[in-house]
């Protein structure tokens, strides 16, 4: 064993080619494979979410295209039914909630001045997870097996009775490769958070994405167990004849649908909260200010991430609950909008104050705003029980979600990826085709979803795959269809952009916004080992403090290490060394994807899975004498 | 270069609120522990919509699950000085002590094939054996993944891989993790034996 080496013996220039050496990977298909770094995993968890946006995209094209004209025979009641229910499945749990996750795996240890996550081999595992998640659902739509249950694969359609074949089966096993990647990441995330920020970051100066992004991992460890839990009793009733919700046999029906909205109401929030995170990142730079009432925006966070726990039930108000319980849900469901509300205040706030540019990034900010406003209303509107007897299960339903998720988080992303492109790919985006794409997306947008309340009160229900031509919902139904195809367009703009931009030679600057955050300190795009020197912060944004930031010194150069730091003050207690990539994690996810996905066909699977599944963990743990095991 | 601070003194590893395994373990506890409290409230809502409650079936025979709680409340105070030993870096009270912990481990999992039967109820009868039967699945995973844990841990410690302060901490840990799987396993236990006496 050599003589460890720190830092401190060396020149500047020398550390950070060492440390380049220590962190880079190899460029091979190995390595493909074995990637523990935190950036290229966010990046591919980012884009593979992207492209299951595309793939719940052209679903809802197709339903789209159907629902047009009246009396239209594009597709059938069947496809129909698979269609929504891929389209519904595929946004919430393979593109909204992990994308919104893991732009924290990519940004979180930048933000926080930090060379990696707490647990990249974890991380490498969620991710595959995953994928294979994902890809399992698709496969299982092209061969005719897609769920055709809804988002949220109501029993008793669901069920063993009546939701026949393997369609609920491969509904349910998504679940749970997804909800076990993203609790994953939600460890990962409170972990890195809690322990790993640079000397200095106190918990006042935790950069607001940051904290959207762990009070998020909070929610999500306590509420995805929930679809877990009741996805797992699905397959055991479909599987193995248990009882849960066969009201004959003394289960309940119900007991799906609190289970579910338990997790599903929540979930709402995993989307929007890191959402708002963004756009508190976008909003500093691009006002050029400090934020208005950051504590405001932290209290609210919790606020909001506290009261979604007791929603759940809004869902469920005309499966005739107790008169005293809907009062109760109805009160809570309207206190929510007010977190929401300080929160948009204190951004108005700056923005007021600031000196704005008008670029890209903060026009869909705007967006965001005018169309999630909307949504809040008819969010207080159905909040009520009077009015949601009514319009429960017709389009004004659909458009209310979409105003909520769309506008509350598919904008803040496109604000995001404009704003952040340069830090993931070292190049900036065309501002010109930028400014189109925000228009296209406004207009398209709202030609497709606002046609849709009045749609909803006229009647039309969601989940039907025509209507008569007496109904005279057509000409409101093709206003929405063309408006889908804008706003798809707008998405095809942002393609061209994207690859017209990569295939310039990168060279966008460190920090081409002149924002305060520390992501924008290293290189655009940054090294494997993100800071040659572990920063030193004193204030919320310490880019705008000093030309240079202090640094800390004292880490081997030789080995992967970090800083590991106080709950609260973030002052430093001790130095831990982080794992070389590794094969296992890929491996791992792989047996235990095998397993599950026999699961769906015998319970044997999980007996006869235990050996390779124990076989990989002993290989992941057991050490193989790296310089990272000493200790 | 503007140095404020140098960590090179810092120790480079680290027991308990210092170490990153160890708040990943209680992350993990607590997303399991929403787990078993979703599960238990599943049980007690169908108990609640019930007529009578052991649905359909006799009462649970309480002694398997009784002798299981007295195994797991007996195996605590070897747990608490593994985590001393740790801590010390003791490297033979560790393994014999790993030992030990394996076999405090494999003992109840023995029982727990019998408890199985001695619910009375088969997961297929109805709600009420569906659900006992998940809670109890669910405890028996978790002792079966920390006893596997706590085998190979204990293979490794015989290694020369064992002196080394890291494995201390896996050590540590694992004694942190059998604390919730002996804790939880007493609420479900009450549920699954006490309250239907009670009711
Ligand atoms: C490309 C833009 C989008 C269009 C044109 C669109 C269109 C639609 C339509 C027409 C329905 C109703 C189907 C029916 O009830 O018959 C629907 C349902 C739904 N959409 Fe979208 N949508 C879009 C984007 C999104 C996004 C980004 C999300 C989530 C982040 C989302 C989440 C949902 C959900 C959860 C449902 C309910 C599915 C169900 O009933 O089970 N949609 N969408
Ligand atoms: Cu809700």
């Amino acid at each position: 064993m050599s003589a460890p080496l720190l830092d401190t013996d060396l020149a500047p220039a020398e550390v950070s080619a060492r440390l380049e050496a220590v962190w880079s990977e190899p460029k091979t298909l190995w390595g493909w494979f074995a990637t523990v770094d935190h950036k290229k995993i966010g990046r591919r968890y980012v884009v593979t979410a992207l492209i299951f946006l595309l793939l719940g995209g052209l679903a809802a094209l197709v339903m789209r295209a159907q629902l047009g004209t009246p009396d239209n025979h594009l597709v059938g009641p069947d496809v129909y039914n698979q269609l929504f229910t891929m389209h519904g499945s595929t946004m919430m749990f393979l593109f909204a909630v992990p994308v919104m996750e893991t732009l924290g795996v990519y940004l979180v240890p930048l933000m926080i001045g930090t060379r990696t996550v707490a647990f990249p081999r974890l991380n490498a595992f969620s991710y595959w997870v995953y994928l294979f998640g994902g890809a399992m659902l698709w496969i299982a739509f092209f061969v005719n097996s897609g769920p055709d249950a809804g988002w949220f694969s109501y029993v008793p359609l669901a069920g063993p009775q009546y939701g026949i074949g393997k369609r609920s089966d491969i509904w349910a096993q998504m679940i749970t490769y997804t909800e076990l990647s993203g609790l994953a990441v939600a460890v990962n995330t409170i972990v890195t958070v809690f322990k790993m920020r640079c000397p200095g970051m106190s918990i006042d100066r935790i950069p607001l994405f940051v904290w959207a992004q762990l009070v998020t991992a909070f929610m999500i460890v306590f509420a995805m167990p929930a679809v877990m839990v009741s996805s797992t009793m699905l397959i055991c009733d479909r599987l193995v004849g248990t009882h849960f919700f066969n009201w004959a046999e003394g289960g309940d029906v119900l007991l799906w649908q609190h289970l579910f909205w338990f997790f599903g109401h929540p979930e709402v929030y995993f989307i929007f909260l890191p959402a708002t995170g963004i756009v508190s990142a976008i909003i500093v730079p691009f006002a050029r200010r400090k934020m208005f009432g950051y504590s405001v925006l932290v209290l609210a966070l919790f606020a909001t991430g506290f009261l979604a726990f007791g929603l759940w039930v809004h869902h469920m108000f005309v499966t005739g609950l107790p008169r005293l319980g809907e009062s109760f849900f109805t009160a809570s469901s309207m206190a929510v909008a007010v977190p929401s509300g300080m929160q948009i205040f204190c951004w108005i706030a700056t923005l007021w104050d600031g000196r704005l540019r008008f670029a890209t990034p903060l026009l869909f900010v705007f967006g965001f705003i005018f169309n999630f406003v909307a949504g809040g209303l008819t969010g207080v509107m159905v909040a009520s029980v009077p009015i949601d007897t009514q319009v429960h299960d017709t389009y004004f339903v659909v458009a209310h979600f979409h105003y909520v998720l769309v506008g509350g988080a598919v904008f803040p992303l496109l604000g995001g990826i404009y704003y952040w492109f340069p830090k993931f790919y070292g190049r900036m985006l065309d501002e010109r085709m930028g400014k189109w794409n925000f228009w296209l997306a406004m207009v398209g947008f709202n030609l497709a979803f606002f046609p849709m309340h009045i749609l909803g009160l006229m009647g039309m229900p969601r989940r039907i795959y025509t209507y008569p031509a007496e109904m005279g919902w057509g000409g409101m139904n093709l206003a929405s269809t063309i408006g889908a195809f804008l706003f798809a367009a707008s998405f095809a703009l942002l393609a061209v952009n994207i690859v017209r931009a990569l295939r310039r030679a990168p060279g966008a600057p460190a920090n081409p916004w002149d924002a305060g955050s520390l992501e924008w300190a290293p290189a655009s795009p940054p090294p494997p080992h993100n800071f040659t020197f572990t920063p030193v912060v004193a204030s919320r944004e310490p880019l705008w403090d000093t030309p240079e930031l202090p640094v800390t010194t004292g880490l081997h150069a030789d080995r992967r290490e970090t800083v590991i730091t106080s709950l609260v003050e973030a002052e430093p207690q001790m130095c831990e060394s982080s794992p070389p990539p590794s094969i296992w994690p890929f491996v791992a996810a792989l047996v235990i994807s095998v397993t599950l996905l026999g699961s769906i066909f015998t319970p044997w699977a999980l007996v006869w899975g235990l050996v390779p599944v124990g076989i990989t963990l002993i290989g992941w743990f057991w050490p193989k004498g790296a310089k990272e095991e000493e200790s | 270069m503007k140095v404020e601070r140098d960590v090179s003194a810092l120790p480079r590893h680290g027991f308990g609120t210092h170490s990153l395994t160890w708040w990943g373990t209680l992350g993990f506890m607590a997303l399991e522990g929403s787990g078993f409290v979703l599960a238990a409230g599943a049980y007690l809502y169908l108990m609640t919509l019930a007529q009578k409650w052991p649905l359909n079936a006799p009462q649970p025979d309480v002694w398997p699950g009784t002798v299981v709680a007295i195994m797991l409340l007996a195996s605590l105070p070897l747990n608490m000085l593994m985590s001393r030993w740790a801590k010390q870096e003791d490297l033979v009270k560790v393994r014999w002590g790993l030992v030990g912990m394996s076999l405090f481990g494999i003992a109840p999992l023995i029982v727990r094939c019998f408890e199985f039967s001695a619910v009375n109820v088969r997961w297929d009868d109805n709600g009420y054996g569906s659900v006992v039967w998940f809670l109890l699945g669910l405890h028996t995973t978790h002792i079966f993944a920390d006893v596997a844990e706590t085998l190979v841990l204990t293979a490794l410690m015989f290694t020369r891989h064992g002196q080394n302060g890291r494995r201390f901490g896996d050590v540590h840990d694992n004694a942190f993790y059998w604390y919730f799987v002996v804790l939880t396993w007493l609420p479900i236990y009450a549920l699954l034996y006490w309250v239907p006496r009670a009711a």
